[in-house]
């Protein structure tokens, strides 16, 4: 098992060059430019000026391999000497900056981080905490209303698009209601119980979207794969021993049963990462998908390709684990 | 009736109490909540042009003399406005002389002298730094300080209209002990001061989230102790522009939000909820079709839209300009798209009033598809069987192209419809914003290059001066492969005799002359069909009724007068 992590640990290494490269080439084949969304009363020499303090004058390849030493190389070292204190050559390295906010990229993903793995991840867990339960009752309980429910329930989460759903919650319980805000506010800081309070209120409504999406997906998944497990010859050799149907259920079922949807579950969490776009945009959550959506609209390009290229770091590595995970919770599959 | 009367004198006792909140002191009135629904990147207007940073920075720092609600230019950190009557401007117009306010102080309690100003000015058109607001200081030779108090500008050519400079919010003063060491390439790199400049403004920057939140808390050294009433601002940004109304103006959870590009019957409905209202002020924005003037046809390759393509086969024909003009009822563009934040014009400088010409309206405001299709017809113009008129081969059918935005995309409905009724056909495109004003070369979709037969945007000039805009007409300014397509006479309309006429507004000083000037231009390009303007735009933002202050600029920063802004009690 140690030997193939390692032997794909390494091999993720050329992968992950080469989709920074097509990555670059794609945002820089990309017809649109940072000067875009300047007002036109902007002349043209003193954009091409701007421009030009960009570094958008340099040929592509130097481009290319100057954004590699930043992200490589400078960021790392800046990392290091932040962590340790030590001081590299004299730590004048340029880093990755936005040309937006022309300020370094890493400092905006830090300072959006918390944000996503808050509202985001928290609707993850709920999605999958939902999801499970409802998923086992569906299964056993084929054809029952209760499935027929859960299984009309999710079909909607899964198929009306959170943009809708979004929306929806905003007209009825922010402008309706007006039991929750629409903006989440991103100065609160909890120090006691009614600021707490408040942030539950500000996180609710996404959380509440996004946790509907997730448990929808997962659902189906854990209801699937409990009815393969369901009709299996070893279901039926417990019961004929007598084991009572509880243990069958959540002991010899539920635990075959859950093999695939870990995978799914470990497949799904690089998604968090990427921070839900639209369900942060209309709640103005100042989170990773904001700050990347931003990003794709102002064409600041060194942003969103320092994004995207984590986020494809985040999806090799999520790969690399659900498949360690499915080794280690069936033992039927070996690698070495 | 008594009850009427009463509630009459009750509304007027409101309304002047209203009206007296301006008078509280300093910090008394809490936090100031404003919503942009674009966030903010960066508050150094220098490094940024986007106009959500300028006005966001318009709160902390501050030009020597700003423009008012009504165009005019009101001093800020000098004591008047200089002019060749009262000796500020010389007569020669080679340069001009600020006397800066005494006692004006930073926010970090330091003075405010020359030496900033002119330090501003080299941080500018320092090289390599990119500076987005270099235009600003276009024709300045040199800014001298006589003593700490005084400020001399002078211009390697006569300037009849001379300011630009340190003139409004996008070129406000910034301090040289902090900016110092940011000159040049190395501006980029100074984030902290980038992103909390100190000012001379009623405001300081307490944190700033880019692309977020930023957090703002009165400035105690401003230089009207009375002010600003708020002790706080929060400016929060992001979303999108309808949810943006509907925090204001339904849920009331923000005092202020920019910019609502939201369909008319929609934001009516939200003002229904009585907890706001819109603000409308018009500016120079103009909604415009620009005529190629020459020949875009796609089997022209690379030489389309530029000279060795020749003239366009049908726009070249003035009948044709004017029949199209004709068939459009603006009135009903104005209607669907705009409501209350758009007015019918044929103007391409629609204000200030003082430059704003009357002669084109009698025939262009009105639509007269009767007299559209007699001039077509008169000009040879047949309609063929599929109900396209056509002469010798060439059909008026029409590339319509434009940037991605539902009122855009409604706008080409209508339009295109009107011209159905005189037979000319249009084949409709849009592209993304980031791309048509993207300025690419090496996209076929950008504004610049054309390659369409009509394409609507609009476009404005900054202040109140339209020289420096007329002058975008001139046949030298035509974007073209020479130039990397860059260059502002976007229709291609040349004439020498309107050449000759923007040379003589570049001579003349005196106001009256140049409004005659001015608008002379305008009706020459409105009368030979440079582009068909359709509305003139004003900008449109919302306020809670809890708000006293609010005087909606189009000329500069929309929170130019923030310090004013007191809560309604």
């Amino acid at each position: 098992m140690f030997t193939y992590t390692l032997r794909r640990l390494l091999f993720a290494i050329p992968t992950l060059l080469i989709i920074s490269f097509v990555i670059f080439a794609l945002l820089d084949l990309a017809p649109n430019d940072p000067t875009g969304d300047l007002p036109l009363t902007i002349p043209p020499e003193v954009r091409e000026q701007i421009r030009a303090s960009l570094g958008l004058d340099q040929p592509f390849f130097f481009r290319y391999l100057y954004w590699l030493q930043q992200f490589f190389i400078n960021e790392p070292l800046n990392i290091l000497e932040r962590m340790t204190g030590w001081q590299f050559g004299d730590g004048d390295r340029m880093r990755v900056l936005s040309w937006a906010t022309r300020s370094p990229v890493v400092d905006l993903i830090v300072q959006r981080l918390p944000q996503t793995l808050w509202v985001v991840g928290l609707a993850y867990v709920f999605g999958v905490l939902i999801a499970v339960p409802i998923g086992v009752i569906s299964a056993y309980k084929q054809y029952s209303i209760f499935d027929q429910i859960g299984t009309f329930v999710s079909m909607v989460g899964y198929s009306v698009p959170t943009f809708f759903t979004g929306v929806l919650l905003v007209v009825i319980f922010s402008s309706y209601l007006q039991w929750f805000p629409s903006v989440y506010d991103t100065n609160l800081v909890v120090t006691d119980f009614s600021s707490f309070v408040q942030q539950i209120k500000q996180m609710a409504l996404p959380v509440a979207v996004l946790s509907l999406f997730n448990a929808s997906q997962i659902t189906r998944f854990v209801r699937a794969s409990m009815l393969d497990n369901l009709h299996q010859d070893y279901v039926r050799t417990a019961r004929a021993k007598g084991v009572k149907e509880k243990s069958v259920l959540l002991i010899h079922v539920l635990r075959n049963s859950l093999i695939p949807v870990v995978t799914v579950i470990a497949l799904g969490v690089p998604t968090i990462f990427s921070g839900a776009i639209i369900t942060e945009q209309i709640f103005r959550v100042n989170g990773l998908g904001q700050l990347l959506i931003i990003a794709v609209q102002g064409a600041d390009i060194p942003l969103v390709q320092t994004l995207t290229f984590i986020f494809a770091v985040l999806i090799v590595l999520f790969n690399l684990i659900a498949d360690v995970l499915y080794g280690i919770l069936d033992p039927r599959i070996r690698y070495d | 009736m008594k009850n009427l009367k009463l509630l009459l004198a009750g509304t007027v006792a409101a309304l002047a109490f209203a009206g007296s909140a301006a008078y509280a002191a300093r910090g008394t009135d809490g936090d100031l909540k404003i919503l942009f629904w674009q966030a903010v990147s960066t508050m150094n207007p220098y490094l940024s042009g986007g106009t959500k940073e300028v006005y966001a920075s318009s709160m902390v720092i501050e030009p020597l003399a700003r423009y008012d609600e009504k165009g005019e230019l009101v001093p800020t950190l000098v004591t008047e406005i200089p002019t060749v009557e009262n000796g500020g401007v010389a007569k020669d117009l080679m340069s001009m002389t600020w006397k800066i306010k005494p006692g004006v102080k930073w926010s970090d309690g330091t003075p405010f002298t020359a030496d900033d100003v002119i330090f501003t000015w080299k941080y500018c058109i320092a090289p390599d730094g990119g500076c987005a607001q270099a235009a600003q200081y276009e024709g300045v030779k040199s800014v001298e300080a006589p003593d700490p108090q005084t400020v001399k500008i002078t211009f390697t050519e006569p300037k009849p209209y001379p300011y630009s400079a340190f003139v409004g919010a996008q070129s406000p003063v910034i301090q040289k002990k902090q900016f110092e060491n940011c000159v040049g390439a190395k501006a980029p790199g100074c984030t902290s001061a980038n992103f909390g400049p100190i000012g001379t403004g009623p405001f300081v920057v307490k944190e700033f989230k880019p692309n977020d939140v930023i957090t703002l808390t009165a400035n105690a050294n401003y230089r009207d102790a009375a002010k600003p009433a708020f002790a706080s601002v929060t400016l929060k940004g992001g979303g999108d522009a309808a949810s943006a109304a509907r925090a204001v103006l339904e849920t009331g959870e923000y005092d202020y939000a920019w910019n609502m590009q939201v369909e008319p019957e929609i934001l009516a409905k939200m003002v229904a909820a009585g907890k706001g209202k819109l603000e409308t002020a018009f500016g120079t924005q103009v909604e415009r079709i620009n005529l190629n003037h020459y020949n875009a046809d796609p089997s022209l390759g690379a030489k389309r839209s530029t000279k060795e393509a020749g003239p366009h086969p049908s726009l070249s024909d003035p009948a044709v300009r004017r029949a199209l003009s004709l068939a459009i009822d603006r009135s009903i563009i104005v209607e669907a798209g705009y409501g209350a934040a758009g007015k019918a014009t044929c103007n391409i400088v629609p204000a200030p009033a003082a430059v704003a010409s009357t002669k084109n309206d009698s025939w262009c405001l009105k639509q007269d598809i009767a007299a559209a299709n007699k001039l077509l017809d008169d000009a040879g113009w047949k309609k063929g069987p599929d109900g396209i008129r056509a002469k010798n081969g060439v059909k008026l059918s029409y590339l319509y192209a434009t940037s991605t935005n539902s009122v855009r995309q409604a706008t080409q409905e209508l339009v295109k419809d009107m011209w159905s009724q005189i037979g000319v056909g249009a084949e409709l495109r849009n592209a993304s914003a980031s791309v048509f004003f993207g300025g690419d070369p090496a996209s076929p979709d950008t504004f610049q290059k054309f390659y369409a037969d009509v394409e609507m945007y609009t476009n404005n000039f900054d202040g109140t001066d339209p020289e420096k805009y007329l002058a975008e007409w001139l046949c030298d300014k035509v974007p073209s492969p020479a130039n990397g397509w860059q260059g502002q006479n976007i229709p291609r309309y040349c004439n020498p005799a309107y050449d000759k006429l923007v040379g003589e507004l570049s001579k003349t000083a005196e106001l009256d002359k140049r409004a005659t000037l001015a608008k002379q231009l305008n009706d020459m390009l409105t009368e030979e069909g440079a582009h068909i303007p359709l509305v003139h735009r004003g900008s449109v933002s919302s306020h809670s009724l809890k708000l006293a202050g609010v005087k909606m600029n189009a000329w500069d920063s929309e929170l130019w007068n923030v310090a004013d802004w007191s809560r309604a009690k």
